[in-house]
C-alpha cells in the first residue's frame, strides 16, 4: 500500500534518532525492572504478608478514593463545563494546581489543614475527637487530592464538547433536568468519564508523596504499594524481591488498564480519549 | 391527536439595537409557514415558543394554557409545554438506537418502556424506516436521520410542532421525499405546526398560511397563495420568485423615475387597472423574471448607451438597464440588472449568444399581459 508511505509526509528522516532515544528512555528502565524479577520466587514474594497487606490496602484505598472523586468530580466537571468562559477558566486553573504541584507539597498542605493544629483538624478533634492524619482515611484523602484533577479535567473536556444542544433537544421532547442528566448528558460524556475514572484510579494507586507526608508509612494501615516499595529499598521491613515483585504488579496493572481503555468502546461512539481535557 | 391552538406574541431584545416583536397564531391542526431573510429572528421566535429563550415582552398561550408571559413574569420550562422543536440538524442522541430515540419523549413522560418501544417501531414504520429500530444514528444516512427525528418529534404528540428549516441540510431529492413525508404525517396527525423555511415550495406544499418576518417584525401575513401572488415587500417578492417594482399610478398605468430615465408600464388585466385608477397612489408592479425580454443595445459603455437612449423617444414597457450579476439556475441563468433592480431569466444559450456579462448595458422589455399592478403599502 502506498498510503502508508504517503502518511509519513515530509518529516526529516534524521529525527528518527532522537525519537528512538526518547523511546528507549521510556522503555529501557521498565525492561531492566522486568529483567531483575526473580521469577522463581515471584509468587512467594507477591503473596508475602507485607506484600499482600500493601496490595489490599492500595486496592481498597484506591477504589474508595476513585469513588469519592466520581461523586465530587462529576458535579464539579459539570459546573465548570456549564459556566461562562471567565468563571470556567478560573475554576480550571484551581483544579489544575494540584495536578502540577509536587505531591509532597500537597501532603504538607493537607497536614496543615487537617493536622492537630490545623484549622479544620482542630475543630474535628475538639468536637468529635476525630484525627485524620496517619490513618487509612488520610491515605484516601491524599489519593483523592492528587487524583481528582485528572477526572475533572477529562470529564469537563468531554462535557464541553458535547455541548448543550442535545440537552435542549431532550428538554423540548419533555425530559426533566434529572432525566436529561442521566439519559443524555452523562451518556454523551461517557468516553470522558471512563478515561477520567481510569486515570484517576491509576493516579490514586501510584500516589506516594502526599500519602507519605500526610498518612505516614505504617504497615497495614497506611503503607500502600508505592510506600512498601520505597521502604524495601531503604532496607527496612520488606525484602527487595518483594519490592521488585510489587513494582512488576503495578506495571502490569498499568498495562492492563491501558488495554482496557483501548478495548472499551462506548456504543456508537469514538474510543475514549486519554488526553487530559482532550476535546478542547 | 389533533394539536392545540397557539397564540403567541413574542418580544425578545436580542443584540443591541435589534428587537424581535412578532405576533402570530395558529388554529388547532393548522400549518403556518414562516419565511424571512436570514437574521430576521425566525429561529429566536421558535426558541421562545419552545421555551429555550425567555420572553422580554409578550405572551404565549398553547392550547389555552399560558406558558410564558412578561407581565406577570411566567416561564413554563420547555419540558412541560408540549412544544417540540425540530431543527436543520436531526440531533438524534448518538448513544441511543433509532427506536430508543423515538421512544425518548414518551419515556420521559412516564410511558412504560415496552409500550414506548412498540409505539416507536410503529412510528419508524410510518416514516418509511421499518426495521431500522436497532440502528444507531451514525449508521443511518442524513435523510434517514431526519426521518427518525420527525418520528421522534411526532411520537410525543406535541400540542405544537416547530420545524426550523427541517429540509435545508438535505440534498434536493432527499428533501423532496421528506417534504412528502411531512405533508402526509402533518395532515394525518393534524399537528399544529409552525414551519420556518426559506423555500416557497415548502410553504406552498405544506402550509395553509404564510407569515413573512423581516428585521424582527411581521411584514406580511395571509394565505400562502395571497402572499405569493401579491407580495408586499421586496423580500416577499423574491420568495414568490417575482420582481416587485415600486412606483406610482399615472394615467391608469405605473410609472417610476430612476435617475434621468422614466419607466412606464401598463397592465392588461382589469384588477391591475383598477388599482392604478387614481393618479399618485403608491403602486407596485409585479413582473416574473421569465416574462422580461432582454435585448442587446449596440453600445458597450453605459454612458454611451444612456446617450443613445436619450435621443430615442421613451417607450412604454421598455427601459435601459445594466447587468450587475449572473447566477446559475436549473433552467439556465438569472440575470440581475440595476436601476431599477430587476431579475431576468434567460436560457444558457442566450447568455452565450448575446455575450451577456456583468457591466453590459441592455434593453429590457415587458408586455402589458405580463404586468400586474397592486397597491403598495
Amino acid at each position: 500500500m502506498s498510503g502508508r508511505r504517503e502518511a509519513r509526509g515530509f518529516v526529516p528522516p534524521v529525527l528518527a534518532v532522537p525519537a528512538i532515544i526518547g523511546l528507549a528512555l521510556l522503555v529501557l528502565p521498565l525492561g531492566a525492572l522486568v529483567w531483575r524479577v526473580e521469577w522463581t520466587t515471584l509468587w512467594r514474594d507477591i503473596t508475602s504478608p507485607e506484600a499482600v497487606s500493601a496490595l489490599v490496602l492500595s486496592l481498597v484505598t484506591g477504589l474508595i478514593a476513585t469513588a469519592v472523586c466520581v461523586v465530587l468530580g462529576v458535579p464539579l466537571a459539570l459546573v465548570i463545563a456549564r459556566s461562562g468562559p471567565r468563571l470556567s477558566a478560573f475554576l480550571r486553573v484551581l483544579v489544575t494546581i494540584p495536578l502540577v504541584l509536587p505531591p509532597m507539597v500537597g501532603g504538607v498542605a493537607l497536614l496543615f489543614l487537617l493536622g492537630r493544629t490545623g484549622p479544620l483538624g482542630q475543630v474535628l478533634d475538639e468536637w468529635w475527637g476525630v484525627r485524620i492524619p496517619f490513618t487509612t482515611t488520610a491515605v484516601v484523602l491524599a489519593q483523592a487530592f492528587v487524583a481528582l484533577p485528572f477526572l475533572v479535567l477529562a470529564l469537563e473536556g468531554a462535557m464541553r464538547t458535547s455541548g448543550v444542544e442535545y440537552e435542549r433537544t431532550a428538554a423540548t421532547l419533555g425530559a426533566r433536568r434529572w432525566t436529561i442528566l442521566w439519559r443524555v448528558t452523562l451518556p454523551l460524556a461517557a468516553p470522558g468519564l471512563v478515561a477520567g475514572v481510569i486515570l484517576c484510579f491509576a493516579r490514586a494507586i501510584g500516589e506516594f508523596g502526599a500519602t507519605a507526608l500526610f498518612a505516614g508509612n505504617a504497615p497495614g494501615v497506611t503503607q500502600t504499594m508505592p510506600l512498601a516499595i520505597y521502604t524495601a529499598f531503604n532496607g527496612s521491613g520488606v525484602g527487595q524481591g518483594t519490592a521488585v515483585a510489587l513494582s512488576l504488579l503495578l506495571l502490569v496493572t498499568a498495562i492492563v488498564v491501558l488495554l482496557l481503555v483501548r478495548a472499551w468502546r462506548p456504543p456508537g461512539r469514538e474510543r475514549p480519549d486519554l488526553r487530559i481535557g482532550a476535546a478542547r | 391527536m389533533t394539536g392545540g391552538a397557539l397564540e403567541a406574541h413574542v418580544g425578545v431584545g436580542r443584540r443591541a439595537g435589534f428587537r424581535l416583536d412578532v405576533a402570530l397564531s395558529a388554529e388547532p391542526g393548522e400549518i403556518v409557514a414562516i419565511m424571512g431573510s436570514s437574521g430576521a429572528g425566525k429561529s429566536t421566535l421558535l426558541s421562545a415558543i419552545a421555551g429555550l429563550v425567555r420572553l422580554d415582552e409578550g405572551r404565549i398561550v398553547v392550547d389555552g394554557w399560558e406558558v410564558a408571559s412578561s407581565r406577570p413574569r411566567r416561564h413554563v420550562p420547555p419540558a412541560q409545554r408540549g412544544v417540540v422543536l425540530l431543527g436543520q440538524e436531526p440531533r438524534l442522541f448518538p448513544h441511543l438506537t433509532a427506536r430508543e430515540n423515538v421512544a425518548f419523549g414518551p419515556r420521559s413522560r412516564g410511558v412504560a418502556r415496552d409500550v414506548a418501544r412498540g409505539d416507536a417501531d410503529e412510528w419508524l414504520w410510518r416514516v418509511g424506516l421499518p426495521g431500522s429500530g436497532g440502528h444507531r444514528p451514525d449508521e443511518l444516512s442524513g435523510g434517514q436521520q431526519q426521518r427518525v427525528a420527525v418520528a421522534r418529534a411526532l411520537a410525543t404528540s406535541p400540542k405544537v410542532l416547530l420545524l426550523d428549516e427541517p429540509l435545508t441540510a438535505l440534498d434536493a431529492e432527499t428533501a423532496g421525499d421528506l417534504r412528502a413525508l411531512l405533508h402526509e404525517q402533518l395532515h394525518a396527525t393534524r399537528s399544529t405546526t409552525l414551519l420556518v423555511t426559506h423555500d416557497a415550495v415548502d410553504a406552498a406544499a405544506l402550509a395553509q398560511r404564510l407569515v413573512v418576518v423581516e428585521d424582527g417584525a411581521v411584514t406580511q401575513e395571509g394565505t400562502v397563495r395571497e402572499v405569493l401572488t401579491t407580495p408586499a415587500t421586496r423580500f416577499a417578492a423574491a420568495v414568490a420568485g417575482t420582481n416587485r417594482l415600486v412606483g406610482v399610478a399615472r394615467d391608469g398605468g405605473w410609472c417610476a423615475r430612476t435617475g434621468d430615465t422614466e419607466i412606464v408600464l401598463r397592465s392588461a388585466d382589469s384588477a391591475s387597472r383598477a388599482a392604478a385608477r387614481e393618479d399618485g397612489t403608491p403602486l407596485a408592479a409585479l413582473v416574473r423574471p421569465g416574462a422580461v425580454r432582454i435585448e442587446p443595445v449596440h453600445e458597450e459603455s453605459w454612458t454611451g448607451a444612456l446617450r443613445l437612449a436619450a435621443q430615442a423617444a421613451p417607450e412604454e414597457g421598455s427601459w435601459l438597464a445594466r447587468i450587475v450579476r449572473l447566477e446559475q439556475t436549473p433552467a439556465g441563468a438569472r440575470i440581475h440588472t440595476e436601476s431599477p433592480a430587476v431579475a431576468v431569466d434567460v436560457s444558457a444559450d442566450a447568455v452565450a449568444e448575446r455575450g451577456l456579462a456583468a457591466g453590459l448595458p441592455v434593453r429590457l422589455r415587458v408586455a402589458p399581459a405580463d404586468v400586474r399592478l397592486v397597491a403598495a403599502g
